[in-house]
This record gives structure tokens, sequence and C-alpha cells, in this order.
């Protein structure tokens, strides 16, 4: 009986998610698409965007220089490719061994009305210790993806409630703040190690 | 003892109810490797994973999904875009040719699972059916991993 009423609820949900589906794919993927601009993220000393970290502490482009630097956005009540994302994260921080301390690894939220602060620290806590996560106001999160020229979108589900569309590549920066190369999402998971070496390795020639 | 057997005869017959009407397609299949993630409390979707094979001679389709975990479950599809962007959208009726499998693994398809009636906690497990074209059903005991999980072996 349990399992009819669940069907029935599938059913009427599967129609009005079609509905939102199709405004989705017009909008992202279809005819209505923006124009792709294929430009690269700004060096992190030319970004601009204030975000509160999930200790509290006010972060903003600047806390990243200095130091290796590895950000993706996302958000948390994503189910699939976030904790994946996470977990593929936190297995090259383990593969990299004490060279990840050396790293800055931080986690921005595209969804700063559901992650809060404290959202942010309980979900990053599941993870490698290395990863920060950082939210903050909408305007600020938005400059920030500008700067990253990442792309992110609230899309509306069935009930009242929304998933969001956005960027699921990996950046890298050296230490000098310049952007290196990204990991996309379906790259092969071995190449992503080296390319984080080569983010480590222009700090130390950088620094010769 | 008769009283023990009434009840194994019972049993045997709900299960023949559920899942003995299937026509030959749906009895051909057989899922592997379920896993899901752990939840953080009960508000977020969860997802589950499992290889969906087809070993018999006739094409089946996967119309649906139904547990008592999730008051909305739905298989999804992620996607990404040439851009980089991820999107999750139901990805509708699944046919498996004969000897194929759907997989369902992160970053692709998934048993989203929205509505969470319980928090999905490590060590735990719970059931979840998939409905065939043919009205027959599978049901699968899924087993629930760390949140961390990258697979069926955690
Ligand atoms: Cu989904």
């Amino acid at each position: 009986m349990r399992r009819r009423t669940a069907l029935g609820y599938g059913a009427t949900a599967l129609g009005a998610m079609g509905l939102t589906l199709f405004v989705g794919w017009w909008r992202v993927d279809g005819p209505g698409a923006p124009e792709a601009v294929a430009s690269l993220p700004l060096p992190l000393t030319e970004m601009d965007f204030r975000l509160t970290d999930h200790e509290g502490q006010p972060v903003g482009p600047e806390t990243l220089v200095d130091r290796p630097t590895m950000v993706f956005f996302g958000f948390t009540f994503c189910p699939d490719v976030c904790p994946t994302t996470l977990s593929d994260i936190s297995g090259w921080l383990d593969a990299l061994g004490e060279d990840a301390g050396q790293m800055n690894v931080v986690f921005i939220t595209v969804d700063p009305d559901r992650d809060t602060v404290e959202t942010m620290a309980e979900y990053v806590g599941y993870f490698h210790p290395a990863i920060r996560g950082w939210t903050g106001a909408q305007d600020q999160i938005a400059r920030a993806a500008e700067g990253f020229r990442a792309s992110y979108e609230r899309v509306p589900t069935d009930g009242g409630d929304y998933t969001m569309n956005h960027t699921a590549s990996v950046f890298l920066f050296d230490a000098a703040g310049r952007f290196v190369s990204m990991i996309d999402y379906h790259e092969p998971r071995e190449f992503a190690v080296p390319k984080i070496r080569r983010a480590l390795e222009e700090e130390t020639e950088g620094a010769t | 003892m008769t009283k023990l057997t009434i009840t194994m005869l019972a049993t045997l017959t709900t299960l023949a109810l559920t899942t003995g009407v299937a026509l030959a397609g749906s009895e051909d299949v057989v899922v592997d490797d379920a896993w899901a993630r752990a939840s953080i409390g009960m508000n977020r979707p969860g997802a589950a994973y499992m290889t969906i094979r087809n070993i018999g001679d006739e094409a089946v389709t996967l119309t649906g999904i139904s547990t008592p975990l999730a008051m909305m479950p739905e298989i999804h599809e992620t996607t990404t875009s040439a851009a980089g962007v991820s999107s999750m959208a139901p990805a509708g009726e699944i046919t498996i040719a004969p000897g194929e499998a759907a997989e369902l693994a992160p970053g692709g398809l998934h048993a989203m699972l929205m509505q969470l009636q319980e928090q999905m906690i490590e060590g735990q497990s719970f059931p979840l059916t998939l409905n065939f074209s043919d009205g027959g059903n599978v049901t699968v005991e899924v087993p629930i991993l760390g949140f961390a999980a990258r697979g069926p072996e955690g």
C-alpha cells in the first residue's frame, strides 16, 4: 500500500519535473543557452570578493596567494557530483601526502541560502581536513564565480525545492596566484595528481 | 511446526505475488554492487548506485523505482557540458538490451532519493524496488556506506 502511494507521488512528480527539465535544458544546453565563454580564470590577485570560511573567518582571493591553490564550486544539497568531487579531492590529497599541507583547498558554495557557515563546517568535516568551505552573500559568490569564470544556476524542482547546476571543474593556481590548469569532472583520476604536482612545482620555480 | 510452515508458505506466496508475476523480461534482471552514501540529516536528497544487468534474451525497460526510505525516488542522470557545467535531470525510462547492463555510478545515472523519510546511517541498509515495463519488480537491499564513499567497496 505504501509502495503504491510512493509510486503515485513519483508519477505526478515525473510529469512536473519533465517540464522543469525541458526549461532547464533549453536554458543550459538547448537553443536558449547563452554563448559559451571560453575564457580562463583570472589570476587570484585580480579577483575581488569577500566571503566567510567555515570557521567564521573573513576570507577573499588574497587569502589564497603565497601557496598553491585548488578551488571548486558546489553545494551541500548536491547528492551526486559534489560528494564525489570532495571524495576525489580527499583521495588526491591523501596521494600527495605531506605536500597536501602546502596547499589551499577551497570548496565555494553556489547555494549560500542553504549553505550557512555552520552547514559548511559540518559538511567539510566529512572529508580531508585540508578542505576549507567558503560561503557568503549572494553578490559576493557571484563575484567569485565571475573571477573563476565559473557558472551556476538555480533550477526549481518539484515541490518548491531546487537544485543547482554549476561548474564542476577543479581550478588549480600556483603560489603566485596564477591559473595553472583545471581538472575536469570526467578526467581520469590518474591525471589529477600530476596536475596538482605541477601547480606545487611552479611554486618552487617561482621561489628560485 | 505447522505454524512455522504456514508462515513460510505465506512469505513465499507474498514473494511470488510481488516478484513472480513478472513476465520473461524482468525475471532475468540481476542487480550487483548496490551501495548508497550515508546522509547528513534528512533534508538533503540521497543517492544510490548499482549495476542492473539483463541476463535474459529480451530487452527490459526500467520504468521507475520505489523505496520506503524516500517519498520521491527517481532515476536521475548527471550530465556535464563541454563548458564543465554539471546538471541533473530525471533519466526517464531505461531500456537494457539482452546481455547489457545499466550502470548507476557517481557522475552519471543514480537513484535519487528525494524526501527522505529517515536518515541514511552508515552500516544500515534499505530495500529499493526497481519497476519494469512488463509489470515485474526486483527488490534489492542497498547497504549504506560512509558519507565520503566512492564506490561499492567504500
Ligand atoms: Cu539526482
